[in-house]
């Protein structure tokens, strides 16, 4: 019997705010422990939460982007439970009137597009990070009361694959709406995976067990591989899946069973009295929706439209927001996607990529780039001459065009200039031109190489190549009359 | 001669101080002596600085000197031991805050600060604000300075006691189910309960967050207005405190009740009321009939349910507010081997007292699954109930009429092995902060073996200046009188 796996995701997100959900505290990541808290992330008696605007908005731009309803009315609930990295022993979360409901995200695996329904996304604050020593524990606060949205999917993935499709066009998408940073180190994208498999032809979903807190793409693909080939091999061989909580050990490569369905905690959620309900006007939430970016898939189509690039083109371009933000600059400024295209895939990618910068944190801006461009396009420079200027340019601000003024570097044009260059080179290498009348077509590129190296690299090569093989032929036309 | 604090007004002291008639050194030295007298027999105050005291008090001469004004310039306050002053240990009269030291000032407490008030002692109270009686103190019972063998009230019975004993001219509370109102009542002085939102909460240790609120208790309704001005207001730091504007309360004490309308609650004088308690409530209100108001009579009819969800919204709340309390951060912790877990339990069974435990372990009953339904969600449905009665009441009438408590103050040791008891003794307070309305209590009278009695003057959401009005003129028509 053929079995299907039911997988659905629960991804916690911080929220880039400058500051905590409920207290002024700095969100920045990496300060020695415990040095940025207050009495209200510290759970102090008699602290109280004040909301941070600017979370419940980074929430609602997530559900806009992703298609979700935005409720009308939505609160905030305590949900209990006793861990030492809780500052309060509850945690303030949302439990049954969430910020977003529904909604969902298309991903694209081995050419074929599939949706991922979601649930809701709700909001809640993060909790402190605890760290075990031998013989002790740490806890560090300075995470605890940072902004962190959960995602909730429907159980609509069924493969790992599927699954980390689905978590890269999440941070994708999340990237472009400028919610978050989705630094997988810094702990920014975390979430639980639930699964169950069921005989195929069924209809009802089996019992379903939860692996927490994972914390890369990697461990999900292969946690979820694991798991979905162990309750397989538990069903057909005539058992019956436990509901239970799992951790992954990624030394192992094997899950492991944290507590059963009988030691579930009951959270005891009810209203938090501290915070008022979040009602939000229609106005308010158009207001934002205007500021949204196009979505990630909506751009790649446009782009392939408008700049007639290929489907592989537009998805490199558009994979990082900030990159289809430069792109989409360059074009407009010089006029050409296409060579804005090519420019950017090749030659900037790979400094960004030599450098590990990325495409905000260097000198090169598309107004620099459009230059460039339009002085190959002109002819005012060639194409190798503007390719060496490029890594100056990435490094430190400058404007090709006076660059080219003030070195030199301008191409030489004239045909007839060009066919004295060629002259030369067919005069100094005359054994080359022997090769070459002896059949050996290679050696035409050597006298071309020659004309480029007499113009100190300033020759229209294409020029320089069409008079050498012009010459050529003269000499190889005479070779045959005499 | 040492100066007599024994009858002094906030009044008075501000005009005494501004006038030069004493310093806030000779007042606050005054005060340190009577707590020293007096205190030992009567346990208002759980801790005092005396040093602390005199610092705060030469400043505040200084400042005088210096040119500075300030509403309550250098007039010592005493304050419930659940309320954060930045340095002064805050420890809720439980053992399980033991060692903890306030990191900032509540603020109401930085209201008064700024007006120039001294923060003076802290005052003793039932753990946590749980109980009627402060008898249920880490640091012993409170005793009624009007009759010692008798229960102070509670469980601001520190703050009441200290006021009533001649130890404060005034004192902070807090009241979450009558709190403030019942001990001033069973003390003999006034207490006013202000409407939800109408003071901050930030830095008052949460009990009941949907239900606490700060107020005065101190000696004169205009005493109390007074306060009130000065602490009332939005504050950004409490989300729930509303964008009111505060209006001078002192305007409102005009002295006459010509053009009210007052109502008796039907619900509110039952059987089984001590016969001296209704006798003198009647008395009052006949006595505001002669002061020009217009007495009706009216209904609240969910009164009878309210015991009961008072009972299980407030241990509900607590259940998730004092579940920070495990030894982790700050306060007490239990020694042992074993888990954190285990750390956890022994930390709060030995760091919590039995009426504290009771109602935790309610307030997780309630709101477990399959349990919440029934009872959690039910009791906000009363709520709405309540509230709703209240408005009604409130459309046909200015501001109501009522005892504070069915008897008076309790004899030491009473309600202690029966807190069923004890939580009847609430029926007419936790009406008020199930609706969010304001209330007052106001001297009427004693019983024949010499009990204070209270009438509780309840006004709607942010009618403060209804109540003072009322609570003022008949106040007034009593001077002279032995209350
Ligand atoms: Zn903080």
């Amino acid at each position: 019997m053929n079995y299907l796996p039911s997988v659905g995701l629960e991804v916690h997100v911080q929220l880039k705010t400058n500051t905590k959900m409920f207290c002024g505290c700095t969100t920045a990541y990496g300060a020695p422990p415990n040095t940025q808290v207050c009495p209200v992330c510290l759970g102090y008696p008699g602290a109280m939460p004040v909301m941070n605007v600017a979370a419940i908005r980074l929430t609602v731009l997530s559900g806009l982007m992703l298609g979700c309803r935005i409720g009308a009315h939505s609160k905030f609930d305590r949900k209990s439970y006793f861990y030492p990295d809780m500052p309060k022993n509850y945690q303030i979360t949302q439990y049954d009137q969430p910020l977003c409901l529904g909604g969902g995200l298309v991903i694209e695996l081995g050419g074929q597009t599939k949706l991922i329904r979601l649930t809701r996304i709700h909001l809640e604050e993060d909790v402190g990070k605890s760290t075990h020593y031998a013989g002790c524990s740490g806890v560090d606060f300075n995470r605890a009361g940072v902004p962190l949205m959960e995602i909730v999917t429907e159980p609509d993935i069924s493969s790992a694959d599927e699954a980390v499709a689905f978590l890269l066009a999440l941070k994708q998408t999340l990237l472009y709406a400028g919610v978050s940073e989705c630094n997988l180190e810094e702990g920014n994208l975390r979430c639980d995976v639930n699964i169950s498999v069921r005989p195929e032809g069924t209809g009802k979903l089996g019992t379903k067990a939860e692996i927490k807190n994972m914390n890369t793409f990697k461990g999900v693909q292969a946690a979820l591989k694991y798991e979905v080939a162990r309750q397989i091999r538990c069903v057909a061989g005539g058992g019956r899946v436990v509901q239970e909580t799992l951790r992954w050990d990624p030394d192992l490569g094997e899950t492991f069973s944290m507590r059963s369905k009988e030691d579930a905690h009951d959270y005891r959620y009810f209203p938090e009295p501290d915070l008022l309900p979040v009602v939000l006007a229609d106005a308010q939430i158009e207001a934002w929706r205007a500021t949204l970016p196009e979505r990630p898939a909506e751009r790649r189509a446009r782009f392939m439209h408008v700049y007639g690039l290929p489907a592989y083109d537009a998805g490199v371009l558009t994979a990082e927001r900030g990159v289809a933000d430069f792109f989409e600059a360059t074009a407009r400024l010089c006029g050409n996607g296409k060579a804005a295209s090519n420019w950017i895939m090749t030659d900037v990618m790979r400094l960004l990529g030599e450098s590990g910068r990325s495409v905000t944190q260097c000198a090169l801006t598309p107004e620099v780039l459009a230059e460039l461009i339009l002085l190959v396009e002109r002819r005012t420079i060639n194409l190798p001459t503007a390719k060496g200027l490029l890594p100056e340019l990435f490094e430190q601000a400058g404007r090709p065009a006076e660059l080219v003024a003030t070195r030199g570097l301008g191409q030489v044009g004239g045909e007839d200039e060009i066919g004295r260059l060629v002259e030369q080179a067919l005069a100094a290498n005359p054994r080359v031109v022997q090769d070459f009348l002896a059949g050996k077509q290679a050696a035409a590129q050597a006298l071309v190489g020659q004309v480029m190296k007499l113009s100190r690299g300033k020759a229209d090569p294409q020029m320089a190549g069409r008079l050498v093989a012009e010459r050529l032929a003269a000499r190889q036309g005479g070779a045959a009359v005499s | 001669m040492a100066l007599d604090i024994d009858q002094l007004t906030v009044r008075q002291a501000v005009v005494g101080l501004r006038t030069g008639a004493y310093s806030s050194v000779a007042l606050t030295q005054a005060m340190l002596e009577a707590i020293a007298t007096r205190n030992p027999a009567v346990n208002a105050f759980v801790w005092l600085d005396e040093a602390d005291a005199m610092r705060q008090a030469e400043a505040a001469d200084r400042a005088r000197q210096a040119g500075q004004q300030g509403v309550l310039l250098g007039v010592p306050l005493a304050v419930k031991d659940v309320l954060n002053v930045d340095g002064h240990p805050c420890s809720c009269g439980s053992k399980i805050l033991r060692g903890y030291t306030a990191l900032y000032d509540a603020t109401a407490i930085a209201r008064l600060r700024a007006a120039g008030a001294l923060l003076v002692g802290r005052t003793n109270m039932d753990e946590f604000a749980m109980g009627s009686t402060t008898e249920n103190s880490a640091f012993g019972p409170t005793r009624n300075p009007v009759a010692l063998d008798h229960v102070a009230g509670g469980s601001s019975g520190g703050s009441a006691a200290a006021v009533a004993g001649g130890m404060a001219l005034a004192a902070l509370g807090t009241d979450t189910g009558g709190s403030i109102r019942q001990p001033a009542s069973f003390c003999g002085c006034v207490g006013l309960k202000p409407s939800y939102g109408r003071i901050s909460r930030y830095g008052l240790v949460a009990y009941a967050s949907s239900l606490d609120q700060i107020g005065p208790i101190t000696r004169t309704v205009a005493d109390a207005a007074l306060l009130l001005g000065v602490m009332a207001g939005r504050d950004a730091l409490d989300a729930t405190t509303l964008d009111q504007p505060v209006p001078d309360y002192n305007a409102a004490l005009t002295g006459d009740l010509r053009g009210l309308r007052l109502g008796l609650p039907r619900e509110y004088f039952v059987d089984g009321m001590d016969p001296e308690v209704a006798v003198a409530v009647r008395a009052a209100t006949a006595r505001c009939r002669e002061l020009g108001a217009q007495i009706v009579e009216v209904s609240l009819p969910h009164t009878r349910y309210a015991v009961a969800t008072y009972y299980i919204l407030a241990a509900a709340e607590a259940s998730a507010n004092l579940a920070r309390f495990d030894g982790v951060r700050y306060g007490f912790r239990a020694t042992g081997e074993g888990a954190p877990i285990d750390m956890y339990k022994q930390t709060r069974a030995q760091g919590f007292g039995c009426e504290v435990q009771r109602r935790i372990i309610l307030g997780t009953y309630v709101l477990s699954s399959g349990y919440y339904d029934a009872y959690y969600l039910r009791a906000q449905k009363v709520r709405t109930l309540i509230r709703r009665d209240f408005d009604a009441a409130f459309a046909q009438c200015d501001a109501l009429l009522t005892p504070v408590a069915p008897t008076p103050a309790y004899r030491m040791g009473e309600t202690m092995d029966d807190p069923l008891h004890m939580y009847l003794g609430d029926i007419f307070t936790v009406t008020a902060n199930l609706a969010g309305v304001c209330g007052l209590s106001v001297p009427c009278g004693r019983t024949a073996g010499g009990l204070p009695i209270g009438l509780q003057v309840l006004g709607p959401a942010f009618g403060e200046e209804r109540v003072l009005r009322v609570g003022h003129a008949y106040e007034q028509s009593r001077q002279g009188e032995a209350l």
